[in-house]
């Protein structure tokens, strides 16, 4: 590759690649701190912005909201996505049909999930609200989980299960002392990706929330805000909520010490 | 004959009496929250819109019929034109991005990945939001070209289809890089050099040997980006302003304001129809590339 590449061309398109990407997001920072609040002209550093943030009771009902929507929906998701990577990788035979369900919820377009899970609700005559919330978010999460999980299962040592089984260890046990510790980093990795998704994800919520304004989530929220009127706060918000997907996602990697989610 | 059987194997068959019951419960929240929704939204297609919003159970296939209706099949045009000229810039430019990286020295390369895809990371409100900064009027684009002693009337830049189109580009360019990078770093060094000692130049090379050796990449990149802008709501809903419409506000409109479900469930039928297609079409090309003789 390097013998076809002229090198100064290479750096050109990495500068301005990296700065195509890193523009908006540094901007969004910077501003975050700019004292008048105002995108134009830079007044003087200021944390104000962000001490407002917590003083906005929306903001914070909204960002409890995502904590308890993110916090269930994983919990259930790990236990979920886990049994079923276990299951799946010990079956010999791989069926076209059980991969594609277990894979859809990954790449199924998160506006025909949102609809179609709003239509059943609806149909059912479900009141919709955080709860459903939390239903939708175990769909997509435990597919994560179980993807992250399984990567893991590919390299395991399955003799180690015949050891712990020769020694009279019923199944339960052996899945229990002997899997489920060998698979500890990756089911932690699972469980922080499918946090953050549930913490960022915006479409599904906003369709099976309802209209209730005790089931607004953050990015709702800031969906809202950005929308209809945009206040200097939402840079502060943006700021730490991008900080806190990545340093958490970021943490994910470490654990796993894989390829990135989705690859 | 249980002795020819490998342990690795052999293990898996002590406990293979139990996997059912360890995926029934994820199977079971999967059916009752994905499959089925999916298929009612299916069935709702082929339904009437009753008289105060709700479902009227008659069948019809005017809904149907209404998808080709003109005003319609225009939105749907529009979003791919829309999809396709954003996958097409995401693509071009993501490529220069992984070839850049993949030609970085080795011990570089890591990192300058980790940096393109970073941003994936975050959330996508966020970023898009980010580009309402930028591109306002009073953003830094606007300052900046002032700046530079510009002061004649820029154009309009934020609530157009370009913002639309930069929006996408921006939020899903760290995947098309790494989609390309893939291919690109299991190149073999020496088939690039095969084709220099044969007398093909750089520019050759590339087109002639690098290029052919990652479609794959390029077609996942292309086909993510696509599927992804076509349905997408929050972008033109944000950088498109109020007026702007692609299939998914569309959607979202007959769910959510319009009421009216059966229409917006054939909207979506259609809308589901083009991305496994092209899932499909872009799955069969890549395993078609990447050859048989390799086993997982």
């Amino acid at each position: 590759m390097r013998s076809v590449a002229n090198p100064r061309l290479m750096l050109m398109v990495l500068s301005a690649v990296f700065a195509f990407l890193y523009i908006p997001i540094s901007v969004l920072f910077a501003l975050s701190f700019n004292e008048g609040g105002l995108p134009t002209a830079w007044t003087g550093f200021s944390v104000k912005w962000y001490g407002a943030l917590f003083r906005n009771s929306d903001i914070m009902g909204a960002a409890l909201n995502t904590l308890v929507v993110a916090v269930i929906s994983t919990i259930l998701a790990t236990i979920l996505g886990t049994l079923l990577a276990v299951g799946v990788e010990i079956r010999r035979r791989k069926g076209r049909f059980l991969e594609t369900i277990i894979f859809a919820p990954m790449i199924i377009p998160d506006i025909v999930l949102a609809i179609a899970l709003l239509s059943f609700f609806s149909l059912l005559n479900v009141t919709l609200g955080l709860h459903t919330v939390i239903l939708s978010h175990v769909v997509f999460n435990l597919a994560f989980v179980c993807s992250v999980v399984r990567a893991r299962l590919k390299t395991f040592d399955w003799s180690v299960v015949e050891a712990s089984t020769d020694l009279g260890a019923p199944m339960v046990v052996t899945l229990w002392r002997v899997v489920l510790p060998v698979m500890m980093p990756a089911v932690i990795a699972g469980a922080l990706l499918a946090f953050t998704l549930s913490l960022d994800e915006f479409i599904i919520a906003f369709f099976t929330a309802g209209a209730g304004r005790d089931s607004i989530t953050l990015p709702m929220q800031i969906f809202a805000m950005i929308r209809f009127g945009v206040t200097p706060e939402i840079n502060a918000l943006a700021a730490i909520v991008m900080t806190l997907s990545v340093v958490i996602l970021a943490l994910s990697q470490r654990l796993n010490r894989g390829g990135l989610p989705g690859q | 004959m249980h002795w020819r059987i490998a342990p690795q194997i052999q293990a898996r068959r002590m406990i293979d009496r139990k996997p059912l019951y360890l995926m029934t419960p994820a199977l079971a929240w999967l059916t009752a929250f994905m499959v089925v929704p999916c298929l009612m939204i299916l069935a709702l297609a082929f339904f009437q819109r009753g008289i105060y919003g709700g479902i009227d159970y008659t069948f019809t296939l005017e809904n149907i019929a209404l998808v080709f209706d003109p005003l319609y099949a225009n939105i749907f045009l529009k979003s791919a034109f829309i999809a396709g000229l954003s996958a097409t810039i995401a693509v071009v430019i993501g490529y220069a991005a992984a070839f850049a990286i993949a030609a970085a020295p080795a011990n570089r390369q890591a990192m300058l990945l980790f940096f393109a895809v970073l941003p994936f990371w975050s959330n996508y409100l966020v970023r898009t939001y980010a580009w309402i900064v930028m591109l306002n009027r009073e953003g830094l684009i606007a300052g900046a070209a002032q700046w530079l002693g510009y002061d004649g009337e820029l154009p309009k830049m934020l609530y157009t289809e370009t913002a639309v189109v930069i929006g996408l580009v921006y939020n899903y360019l760290p995947f098309v890089i790494l989609a390309c990078y893939a291919p690109l770093s299991r190149l073999n060094p020496e088939i690039a050099e095969a084709s220099r000692d044969l007398g093909g130049n750089g520019w050759t090379t590339f087109r002639r040997v690098i290029l052919p050796m990652t479609v794959p990449g390029i077609a996942t990149g292309f086909v993510f980006v696509f599927v992804l802008s076509i349905g997408n709501f929050v972008t033109p809903a944000l950088l498109g302003g109020g007026q702007f419409q692609m299939i998914g506000n569309l959607v979202y409109a007959q769910f959510l304001t319009a009421n009216d479900w059966p229409f917006g469930a054939a909207l979506s039928m259609f809308l589901i129809a083009i991305m496994m297609g092209l899932l499909t079409l872009q799955t069969y090309a890549s395993e078609r590339a990447s050859g048989a003789g390799r086993e997982e």
